[in-house]
């Protein structure tokens, strides 16, 4: 990640260390994941102990000290999908993908994460694909958007 | 926009903008809150708004986009006012018919209209619809009259009044009286009155203060505080507004999870607007009154929304909870004295000052008041959110409301309280929802969430799933917490793969209790209700598949194998074709069979058999 970038969020919050969190789910966002480097960077600007960025890396959900998948997976597993069958969704996900949760395949077009409730519990059980909803999931479905999301790639490709 | 610089000015810009709008005038609402939006209704509103322009309706039929109308589960909902009539499931090829047909000829469209699962009955207005009819939508109902991101249209239903009658008429400590008169308790999960909290900050000697919006909304289950951000943002702001001005905070904080990027979105529109309009600043419509507003995300942790951990993660610490010897409402942000409460706590603040404190008590029971919004999700027919007064039965919501138990599934329990709750068994559906009757049951009313679950939910399996939950979410401060949850979540791990043994029950138990009486926070100290419910209640589930090694429900994959009716099965092969293991095997148009040995349990041949020759047992 190049320093004109991280200094561009720094300079987004004013620099101000009590948004520390919201820098580094800005570069997350970017990188989708936070670099080594972003981190000494923010560190020693911002006068934030290396530790503390590190501590927040791996307490909060949303950020990801490796590289998450291309097309990034979040299935729910929140109480009102785990009793409509979030678990065999997410069977089939792993192995459709030959991955687990947090992990990436390995040319890392896809990204698979559990996550509790994105907030759309009536349409249960839930998978949201880079940011995306799909809803009413069965192990079906998961075959069809998984094949839409690798059409797609394709298309742009060609 | 200009400032508008006293009550006057704001009243005198309702008064134009009410002026402009022709109620006669054709009005389409499409909902584009999460849910419709996840089934495209961003589509929808574009055909329709191709379909308007095209025909030269511009400026005769307006279009306007909604926030969440609760029934998300027949989503898109597209509403047409005047005549109110309710469409579901609305396709962008619909968008034709309902402009030419319902719009221009008042004609209803019957395939698009409601039908009533069980009954079979339709319905052409929204508000008839059993769902909506036996609600009282009182924070939840402006959702469907409002394009959450235009200030004016929160302008036209009465916004901003409460604030400029508090700022006009009343002084902080009339303010803070109501609100307390009012006995509003706040949403958020523990029920504590909102007004004997302000009234500590109030109190509290340091001069500055805070007031914080808790939008963390971590309770997986429920998105009620979800559909108020995003629907109604100005709502929740304005009631955040006029507790700064009794407590005497100039500055507030929104914590709204990064989950939540709609909510994101159209709040900080909404401070925007608010401040353009001088709603927000400072003199805040002339009157003297400062105050600021600045929203943070949160990244994904249960247990920042713990009062506590939730100012630690706005100083820019890590969202952990911290011991309260001192209360965050006398020592909270910075050590100031910080008012914390829930969105939709904020959101009745806007009512009580409007209407007063003795209109808001004629709705609820003694110790509760006002409404509560539900989260009702899970085995029901009608998913979605609803608000109901306080004590308001659970069987008038599961089954006025909700409609029942889809299929011929009997009802099992109601798991209310997120995962600091617990699960409810049928004979206690009469029991009156509210505050202190749930705590009775051994469950908690929480933030609102309430699954339904039946036959097919094994209860030991639920209590797991909380476990599993909690134990990852614990931050890990405290060892009765961390060490607790995870204990508890292996002795049930291994009772539900059929390990159980003698005496876990007993051991269960002692676990839950020093988790509850030895830990920091409220995670803590509630962990134990999603096993002790469960273990009160359904404690022959548990002996099943300890003693017989038998899931009663048919959950516990390691206790359970599936086979295959050959009096049913036609050999279609779909069962074949889809199974990941490679466990069935079969001639096409003769019977089906599954190698126990290959199957992992994983349910897909069930779930695409058209015959439902595929059984667990
Ligand atoms: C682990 C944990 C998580 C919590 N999460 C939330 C939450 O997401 N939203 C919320 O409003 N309150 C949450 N609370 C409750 C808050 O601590 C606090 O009581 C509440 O926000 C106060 O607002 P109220 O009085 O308006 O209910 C949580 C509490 C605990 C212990
Ligand atoms: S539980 Fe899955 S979206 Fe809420």
């Amino acid at each position: 990640m190049e320093v004109k970038e991280i200094e561009r969020i720094m300079e987004k919050y004013d620099a101000d260390r009590t948004d520390v969190l919201g820098m580094l789910m800005d570069i997350q966002e970017k990188e989708r994941y936070l670099p080594r480097e972003a981190l000494r960077h923010l560190s020693e600007k911002l006068s934030v102990p290396l530790t503390r960025l590190y501590n927040m890396a791996t307490f909060y959900e949303a950020l990801s000290l490796k590289p998450l998948g291309r097309h990034q997976i979040h299935v729910c597993m929140g109480t009102a999908c785990h009793v409509r069958g979030a678990a065999r969704i997410l069977d089939k996900l792993e192995s459709s993908l030959s991955i687990k949760p947090g992990e990436v395949t390995p040319d890392l077009n896809f990204g698979l994460k559990t996550v509790n409730c994105v907030g759309a519990c009536a349409l249960g059980p839930v998978v949201q694909v880079n940011g995306e909803y799909h809803g009413n999931m069965s192990a079906l479905k998961v075959e069809r958007m998984l094949k839409r999301y690798s059409e797609a790639d394709k298309e742009k490709t060609e | 926009m200009s400032r508008l610089n006293s009550v006057g000015e704001l009243e005198k810009l309702r008064a134009e903008i009410l002026e402009k709008r022709d109620s006669g005038r054709p009005c389409i609402t499409t909902c584009l809150g999460t849910g419709c939006h996840a089934y495209a209704s961003q589509d929808v509103y574009n055909a329709l708004a191709e379909e308007i322009s095209s025909r030269g309706l511009t400026g005769k039929v307006d279009l306007r986009g909604t926030g969440c109308h609760g029934f998300c589960e027949q989503g898109p909902i597209v509403v047409i006012f005047p005549g109110e009539i309710c469409y579901c499931r609305v396709q962008p090829e619909d968008a034709a018919d309902i402009v030419a047909l319902t719009v221009l000829e008042n004609k209803v469209i019957d395939r698009l209209l409601y039908e009533d699962p069980v009954s079979g009955q339709k319905y052409e207005r929204e508000s008839e619809i059993p769902f909506y009819k036996n609600q009282d939508r009182l924070i939840l109902g402006q959702n469907r009259l409002i394009d959450p991101q235009n200030i004016e249209d929160y302008f036209a239903l009465g916004g901003y009044k409460a604030l400029a009658k508090a700022l006009a008429e009343m002084t902080p400590e009339d303010v803070l009286e109501e609100v307390k008169k009012a006995n509003l308790r706040g949403r958020g999960g523990g029920g504590f009155p909102a007004g004997v909290k302000w009234e500590t900050t109030r109190q509290a000697p340091e001069k500055e203060k805070y007031v914080i919006v808790n939008a963390d909304e971590g309770d997986p289950g429920a998105y009620m505080d979800r559909s108020l951000l995003e629907g109604n943002p100005h709502l929740v702001l304005e009631g955040l507004i006029l507790g700064a001005y009794a407590i005497g905070a100039a500055k507030g904080f929104v914590y709204v999870r990064q989950e939540y990027p709609l909510a994101v979105k159209n709040l900080t529109l909404a401070v925007q607007q608010a401040e353009e309009h001088g709603l927000l600043g400072d003199d805040i419509l002339g009157s003297g009154f400062d105050f600021s507003v600045s929203i943070k995300r949160g990244a994904g942790a249960f247990v920042s929304g713990e009062s506590s951990a939730l100012v630690s993660a706005i100083e820019g610490q890590v969202g952990e909870p911290r011991p309260k010897h001192i209360n965050t409402a006398i020592s909270g942000l910075w050590g100031k004295p910080t008012n914390l409460n829930n969105v939709e706590t904020w959101a009745n603040v806007p009512y009580i000052i409007e209407r007063g404190a003795g209109w808001f008590n004629s709705t609820g029971n003694e110790q509760n008041k006002g409404t509560k919004i539900f989260s009702l999700v899970g085995k029901v027919n009608n998913t979605g959110l609803v608000e109901v007064p306080m004590g308001t039965p659970l069987r008038k919501i599961i089954d006025d409301i909700g409609g029942g138990i889809p299929g011929d599934k009997r009802f099992k329990a109601v798991q209310t309280g997120g995962p600091s709750g617990g699960c409810i068994p049928e004979q206690y559906l009469d029991t009156p929802v509210d505050f202190d009757r749930l705590k009775e049951l051994g469950s908690m009313m929480g933030s609102g969430g309430m699954i339904i679950m039946d036959e097919d939910n094994c209860m030991v399996d639920v209590a797991k799933y909380f476990m599993h939950f909690l134990k990852d979410e614990s931050c890990g401060k405290c060892t009765s917490c961390r060490e607790g949850t995870k204990r508890m979540y292996e002795i049930l791990d291994a009772i539900t793969r059929g390990e159980g043994r003698e005496g876990d029950l007993e051991l269960l138990e002692e676990i839950a209790w020093v988790t509850e009486n030895a830990s920091l926070c409220a995670l803590g100290s509630t962990a134990a209700n999603p096993v002790l419910s469960t273990l009160r209640y359904f404690r022959d589930e548990y002996e099943a598949h300890i003693k017989e090694k038998r899931c009663p429900a048919k959950v516990c994959k390691a206790l359970i194998r599936f086979t295959i009716d050959p009096e049913k099965c036609d050999g279609c092969g779909r069962c074949k074709r889809n199974c990941p293991e490679g466990a069935i095997t079969g001639e096409l148009k003769s019977p089906m069979t599954i190698d126990s040995s290959l199957c992992s349990r994983c349910g897909i041949c069930r779930e695409v058999c058209h015959l439902d020759a595929v059984t667990a047992e």
